[in-house]
Order: structure tokens, then sequence, then C-alpha cells
């Protein structure tokens, strides 16, 4: 009787042994970039050039419910000639599993620095978008956008 | 892949800058999700746009799982000449799928 009491407590202790190693698996499963992962994709972007603030307007929602779909757009000061205009646009998150979001490339022949499209947030988090400029010097716009439903939840 | 909705102006005056906004379906499975067996949902997105005109390339785009499904891009161009504007969806699959849209210039 005791015997067969101890055993049923040792196998519902390595069942919750069992439980919490399933937990912590599941919490560590979901890879997420973070600020330092973002920095190393900034880095990789811009060749580890000085990013300087300014010239980018970064539109994006401050407080979004759904992650699932939240509409950007990126303007950059820039007279798009072949001299002098935005040569690339990418943008980048802390928190999604990947650092980067999308990467634009822009020629003289649009005219206008000017791209939008949509995208997903896992989390409330700090945006970056990044101009690169013909003459190569680097400018950013940060934006922080707080999610309220985020994306990759449901199944 | 499916179908793609394309807004370009019709008509055009030389010079102008104009808006061009591609709509593509697609699920845009991000490959991070789990599916209802508990394994990973393979990734399948689209991961390369690319719109020429007339034959050069004016706008391009590097898409990552972070953008939604069904992609939305909006752009812009100078209007030239008349001819076609021609936008391309490649996927991680090596999958690509072309439009064309005419474009006017008076």
């Amino acid at each position: 009787m005791n015997g067969g009491l101890m055993r049923s407590a040792t196998t519902r202790r390595n069942a919750l042994a069992l439980g919490l190693g399933a937990l912590t698996i599941t919490l560590t499963r979901p890879a997420r970039a973070t600020p330092e992962i973002m920095e190393q994709a900034i880095k990789a972007f811009t060749g580890g050039k000085r990013v300087q603030e300014g010239r980018v307007t970064f539109d994006i929602s401050l407080l979004v419910e759904n992650g699932n779909s939240v509409p950007f757009s990126v303007l950059v000061e820039s007279p798009m000639t072949k001299a002098d205009h935005v040569t690339r646009i990418g943008i980048f998150n802390e928190k999604n599993p990947l650092p980067d979001v999308a990467i634009f490339t822009l020629t003289p022949r649009c005219g206008r620095a000017s791209v939008a499209s949509r995208m997903r947030l896992n989390d409330t988090q700090f945006i970056t978008a990044i101009a690169e400029l013909s003459d190569g010097s680097y400018w950013s716009a940060v934006s922080e956008v707080i999610v309220t439903l985020p994306a990759c939840v449901e199944d | 892949m499916a179908r793609a909705l394309i807004n370009v102006p019709a008509k055009a005056k030389r010079g102008e800058i104009i808006e061009i906004k591609t709509l593509m379906a697609h699920p845009m499975e991000t490959g991070f999700r789990t599916g209802v067996d508990g394994k990973l949902v393979p990734r399948d997105i689209i991961t390369q746009f690319v719109c020429t005109y007339n034959g050069e390339v004016v706008f391009s785009a590097e898409l990552f799982p972070a953008i939604t499904a069904n992609p939305f891009l909006a752009f812009t161009t100078i209007a030239t000449e008349s001819g076609a504007l021609v936008f391309s969806w490649t996927d991680n699959h090596g999958q690509t799928q072309v439009q064309t849209a005419p474009i006017h210039v008076e």
C-alpha cells in the first residue's frame, strides 16, 4: 500500500518534472530577435558605417490592435537625381523571430523615395527605418509601436 | 502563387511621378508557426519583388517573413514613355510569377 503510494508519488514527480521540461522547451523555442541581433542586422546593412538621425519620415501607427498587419510607409528627403538619390531603404525590428522586415532597392527612376507596405509585429517594440544614399551616408528614423495582439499567436 | 492586384494609372503625363500599388495573394508562411500536428509549418514566403519599366529595373524589394500575408507594396516611378510595367514575385522555392501592366504616357 505504502509502496504503491510512493510509486505514484514518484511517477507524479516524474510527470511534473517532465511537464516542467516541456514548459521550458515551449518557453525557449520561439526564436526571437533581440535589440543586439537587430544591431547586427543593421551593421550588415550599413557595413558598420555611422547612421545619422533625420531625413527619413517613418510613418507607422503608434498603437496597433492586430500585429498581423501593420501598415507602414517611409519617405526620404531626396531629389532622386542620378547624382543624389536613395539607393536602399531597410526596415528592422527588435522582437520578431527575425530582425529584418524588408529591404527596398530604389533607383533615380522612382522619382520620389517613398515606399509603403505592411508588416507583422510579434510584440511591442522599436522599429528602425534606415535609408542608404548614393553618397554612402545612412539616415534613420525610429518608431515605437505598441501591439496589443501580437502576430504569430494563432495556429 | 495566385492572383495579383496591380494599380497603375492607365494614363500619365510625361515626367509625372506616378504611384504604383501591388498586392499579391500569398500566405507568406513564416516557418515559425506550428500546425495542428505540432510540427513547424514549412516556410513559404515571397523573397523577391522586381518592377521593370520598359526593361529597366525601377524598384525592387527583398522581403522577409515579417511582411504580411498577401504582401502589399506601394512605390513611385516617373512616367517617361508609353510601354509596359512588368512585375515579378519570386518565392523561396524559386517560383516566379510575372504580371504586366500597360501605361500610356502623353
